[in-house]
Parts: structure tokens; sequence; C-alpha cells
């Protein structure tokens, strides 16, 4: 457990030192010391990883993620390229639903993309995707489904806001919604 | 052994007398959220989930189609919840006949009911009791082995053209289920009456009929997809339907949904052949036609042989409606399934509101109607029978939240737990003294077990045990 934590602080300090030549952009794989492939505590790498260039011996890049709640609480963390930020979520106690567990079959992932830069960076939401948007609650123009939002580079520095839960439940006046 | 039973009885008293003891009345998706969201937000809660069926989790086994299963994935997310050690699930139980809603009361501090809407709305037309007229709810339950339904026997072999009124999801799921060809049917977890009935089933002709236009058409865009992807399916949607007029043009500017739907009717009416050829399935999307009686066959007594309209033009704004114009049309056929939405039904000493079919509540406290507007303590209501039959599984989510914001108000005003409670012991010693067979969370799993045994001998995730008989065996 210790011996597992010391190598993430390694990375992190690493990176950081990447960090102060390159801004923003993602840190060129060069520049990061090879570590041996490790599985580490709430690091478990994704089956929907796609499979890195650099071959088997490098821990995969993390980006950073931080998911606003309701309340405006803010927690940061650290995804793997690959990773769903529903997974992400899960792995780190974040409180975000996922009734269908990634099927595209409910929208109870759904997501707010804070920043327009994040929003366009992303593939463009499928048919499926967007059936299942149009039943999310609090939908705004940059909502997508936190199983559809996969961990690249150039999403480092992703805000994520969970949609407030205010519906009025009153009958009266209620406007009839599919089931 | 008197001073032994004396120490247990003294070490359970004082364990639960701190508890807050809960009933959630309804395993579906309303009592399940409710549930998971009680257990979370008092650590002190004990929350015992009756349901009347031996099987729990409502419409998500005897609604969601038998080709989505996907859709029932929740059922995991549910299944934890009935494994928290403070949570109980009680099947075989009914809210009336097994035990009392004033009872529930006494024994426990809190009472949530989230049983739903098993019945259904009456058009109130003429002919409405002839054979072959079903409501979509019954054939829903009967295709998913609902053991209340399994003796339906709808026929399907009398007729080759099916009329589904309404043009909601539940419209499409039955449309589906009756085009689809059977062999797609024969690797669900669809009951085995119903894919028997369906191969032997003639009916090739399906048209799914509404009150209002496209634009009004209650369904949503995955589901209408799923149905014009029906492989080889002649589908008929008229040109001149397809209209729109500002104010339908104004409906669809504020619902995201309202304009996918038409646009994917649109796109299907111009793509579709000009006319089917013969044999080839076929589904009409009929508009501006309300049912104004059910016609008698004349060769078979007492069945129905078609259905008379009257069609209808939009009148009004925002949320436009049919006005009849006293010009009819007859369309014939041997089954009519209606799909014009659920109810739910009274209990004994429950205040309900017949016209809208719920329990009076204000955010999920149950109101007197006697006493106007005054909160019945400790009694709460979430899901359908809260809002009326609408929405999605997810809907529950939120109302679930709201429904359990409200409890914990209450609780923070009133300590309910210094009023003893007997709850789970009281409920269970109560059942067993009225010889009641209650099936635990472990009996369904049994019963799970059993189904996904049988299932795997015939290529199906699961058969389903369909009659009471065997669900109580186990």
């Amino acid at each position: 457990m210790l011996a597992s934590k010391s190598l993430q602080l390694g990375a992190q300090a690493i990176k950081g030192l990447s960090r102060v030549s390159h801004f923003s952009k993602f840190v060129a794989p060069a520049t990061i010391t090879p570590r041996k492939p490790c599985v580490q505590d709430g690091e478990l790498y994704s089956t929907t990883a796609t499979s890195s260039a650099d071959g088997g011996n490098e821990e995969k890049e993390k980006i950073s993620v931080t998911f606003v709640d309701k309340d405006g609480e803010e927690t940061q963390i650290k995804v793997p390229i690959g990773m769903s930020m529903l997974e992400a979520a899960h792995q780190n106690d974040i409180e975000l639903e996922g009734a269908c567990e990634g099927s595209l079959a409910c929208s109870t992932c759904h997501v707010i993309v804070m920043d327009v830069e994040h929003y366009n960076k992303l593939e463009e939401p499928t048919d499926e995707e967007n059936d299942m948007l149009d039943l999310a609650f609090g939908l705004t123009e940059t909502s997508r489904l936190g199983c559809q939002v996969i961990a690249k580079p150039e999403l480092d520095g992703l805000r994520l806001a969970l949609p407030a839960a205010t519906r009025n439940f009153a009958v009266d006046g209620f406007k009839p919604k599919p089931h | 052994m008197g001073v032994f039973r004396a120490m247990i009885a003294r070490t359970f008293s004082a364990a639960t007398s701190r508890s807050l003891r809960v009933c959630v009345v309804g395993s579906g998706p309303a009592g399940f959220y409710t549930a998971e969201k009680m257990l979370k937000a008092h650590e002190e809660a004990e929350v015992d989930i009756i349901d009347r069926l031996p099987t729990p989790f409502g419409l998500v086994r005897s609604g969601v189609a038998p080709d989505h299963p996907e859709t029932k994935i929740v059922i995991n997310q549910f299944s934890r919840v009935a494994h928290n050690e403070r949570c109980s699930f009680f099947g075989n139980v009914s809210l009336g006949s097994s035990v009392s809603l004033s009872e529930l009361r006494q024994i426990y501090h809190v009472v949530v009911l989230a049983y739903g809407a098993e019945s259904d709305r009456v058009l109130g037309i003429p002919g409405e009791d002839l054979s072959g007229v079903h409501s979509a709810r019954e054939f829903v339950w009967w295709y998913n082995g609902h053991p209340d339904l399994s003796q339906l026997a709808p026929d399907l072999k009398n007729t080759d053209t099916a009329i589904v009124l309404g043009q909601g999801n539940v419209a499409l799921d039955v449309a589906r289920i009756l085009l689809r060809p059977p062999a797609e049917l024969a690797t669900t977890d669809i009951a085995s009456h119903a894919l028997a009935a369906l191969k032997e089933s003639s009916i090739r002709k399906v048209y799914l009929v509404g009150r209002r236009g496209p634009v009004q058409a209650a369904c949503t865009a995955k589901e209408l997809r799923e149905i014009l992807a029906i492989k080889d399916l002649y589908v008929n949607i008229k040109q001149d339907d397809l209209q729109i007029t500002s104010a339908d043009e104004e409906e669809m500017k504020n619902s995201r949904i309202r304009r996918r739907v038409y646009d994917l009717l649109s796109k299907a009416s111009s793509s579709s052949q000009t006319h089917p050829s013969s044999g080839q399935p076929e589904l009409h999307f009929t508009f501006f036609r309300k049912p104004d009686k059910f016609l008698e066959s004349s060769d078979k007594s007492g069945h129905v042989a078609g259905v008379k309209f009257e069609k209808t033009t939009l009148k009004g704004s925002g949320n436009q409606i049919a006005a009849g114009t006293g010009q009819y049309e007859d369309l014939k056929c041997g089954l009519v399934l209606k799909s014009i939405g659920y109810k739910s039904i009274p209990v004994d000493g429950l205040p309900f509101d017949h016209s809208k079919g719920v329990v009076p509540n204000i955010r999920g406290r149950v109101v007197s109607s006697s006493d106007v507007g005054q909160p019945v303590d400790g009694l709460y209501v979430c899901g359908w029978l809260k809002r009326g039959p609408t929405g999605i599984i997810a809907t529950n989510l939120y109302d679930a939240e709201e429904t359990v914001t409200s409890i914990s108000e209450d609780i923070k005003k009133k300590d309910l737990t210094s009023e003893f409670a007997s709850g789970r012991e009281g409920l269970l010693q109560l059942l067993e003294n009225r010889k009641i067979k209650v099936v635990t969370f472990n009996d369904w799993e049994k019963i799970d077990s059993e189904e996904k045994r049988l299932g795997s001998l015939m290529g199906k995730p699961r058969e389903k045990l369909t009659n009471w008989k065997d669900l109580l065996a186990k």
C-alpha cells in the first residue's frame, strides 16, 4: 500500500515538473520516466481504454477532472486516459448515478460540462446518446452523459457539474412526460 | 432458558429502540430509490420494503419490454439496496389484505406508499367490454409473465389487424412485440406462453392511433427509431398529417424531444415505399382520430371487429387539444390494445384524489382530504401514486429525493423514535399470526436462480415462473 502510494506521489512530482514548461499542453511521453505497469488503488485501467502507442511499459497518463455537486462542493480526481467519467466517479465515491451501468439505456449519469472549450473538444454525441439526453433532467447546452465522456489529454482540467435535482412534482400543471 | 430469552429480548429492544422503523409499500423504482435514500440519509433507519408480489422490482420486471434488457440493469443497484443489513424485502405481503394501512402506521414510525398504478384509464365508450379489447397494461403483463395475467390468452389468430390506441412508449412496445419476428423474441426473457402465442399469431398490420398529430405523439426518439428499424416493415405515415401549424412549431421549439420525434416521423414518411408488398408486415401511424365506439363482430358475437373514430382537429395553443369534427371513419381489426394511461388504486384509510388518480400530497407528505391540506403524520407517498403514471425510471430518483427530504425535515422537527414501534418484528409476528407466507429477498434469489437456470436450457436469459403456486413454492 505504502509502496504504491509513493509511486503515485513520484508520478505526480514528475508531472508537476513537466507541466511548468508546457503549460496546459499535453506532456510528451518522452519526458516521463517509464515505470513498470502496476495497478494501484482506485486506478484500475478501464476496459474501454484504447491501447497505448507506447506499448505496455508506461503507466497511463491521467487528467485532472473536477466534479461540482449540486451544493457547489468540488471534488478533484485523477482520471486515466481512456476511462469514462462515470467509471471514474464511481471509483472515487462521487455520487453520480448510473442505473444502466453505461449501456446508453438511461440518462442518470447526466453531467454538465462547465467550460465550453472542453465541451467542444468532445466527440459529437451519437443518436443513441442524444436519445437519452432528451430525457435528462435539467438538460443544458453543454450536457453530456458521463458514461460517454472518455478521458483524453485535451480534457485535462475538465470541470463537470452534477445537475441540481430541482423538479416540481406537483400534479397540477404537470407536463406529461414519456414512459 | 428464560433468563437467556429475556437477555435476547433486552438486547433486541435495546438495539431497536433508537432505530427509525420505516416501511416502504411497493418494490419498484419508487420504492427502492426511497429505501436507498432513507438508508443513506438516516444511519439509524431500518427499512422494510413490502410488495404484494413474491417478486420485487415492480415494472422493471413486469413492464419493461423483454427486448430491452439494458433498461433492467438497474435491478443490480436495487439488489444492493436489498442486501443492506438495515433493509429487508418482504414479498407476498399485500396492503389491504395481508396488513391494513392503520396497522402499518402503528408498527412503523414512517410509512411510504410507493405502490404505483395497477389499473387503467377507461375510455368510457360503447363496446369497451367486447372480447378482444384489452388494456396495454394487461397485454404487457401477459408477455412479461406477471402471475396475475398468465391466463389472459389474447386471441392473436382471428385477425391480421390490431389497433393500438395511444402513441406513447408503451403503445410502441406492444406494437413492436406484435410485429417483431418471434425468432428474435425467442432469446429474450419473454414469457413462454406469450412466445408460443406470438409464433402462431396472424397479426400482420398494426395501427398506432393518436387523437392528435405527430408533434403531440408521446413516444420518444429511441423507441421510435427502434420500431421503424424492424426488418422488412412497411411503415405508413400520411404526408398530409405531417403538416404543421405555428402552434406546432411553438411546441417543438420548447421541446427537444418533440422536435426529434417529429423529424423521425417525417423522415420515415418520405423514405417509405408507396405500398406494402403482399404479406409484408405493416405499421400505420394514424393521427387525428378519437375513438368513438368499438364495433361488434357480426360473425363472432361479443367480439370486437373494429373501431369507429371521429376525425379531430387541434385547438388552442401551448398544450393543444383535439376537438371532434363530426366526421367519422371505421377501421377494421380483431384486437384492440388501449394504451391511454395507467391508474392508481385507492386503499382503505388512504386519502385519494379520484379525478387525478393520485394520493393528495405536498412534496410527498400525504395530506388529509377531510382536514384539507393538513399533512397526515408519518405517511408519505412516492412514484406514480404521488405524481401520476408518467415519467421514466429515473424520474423516481428525483421524486424519492423530494419525499425523503420531506421525511428528514419532519424527523428533525419531531423525534419519532421516542415512540416505540415494533417494526420488522411486529410485522413478521402479525403476518405469522395470519399464516401469510412471506417471501424474503433470499427466497427471491432462489426464484431468480431457478429462472436463470431454466432460461439457460432454452437460450434465454431467464424463463420466468408465471404462476403464484410456483413462485410461492421457493
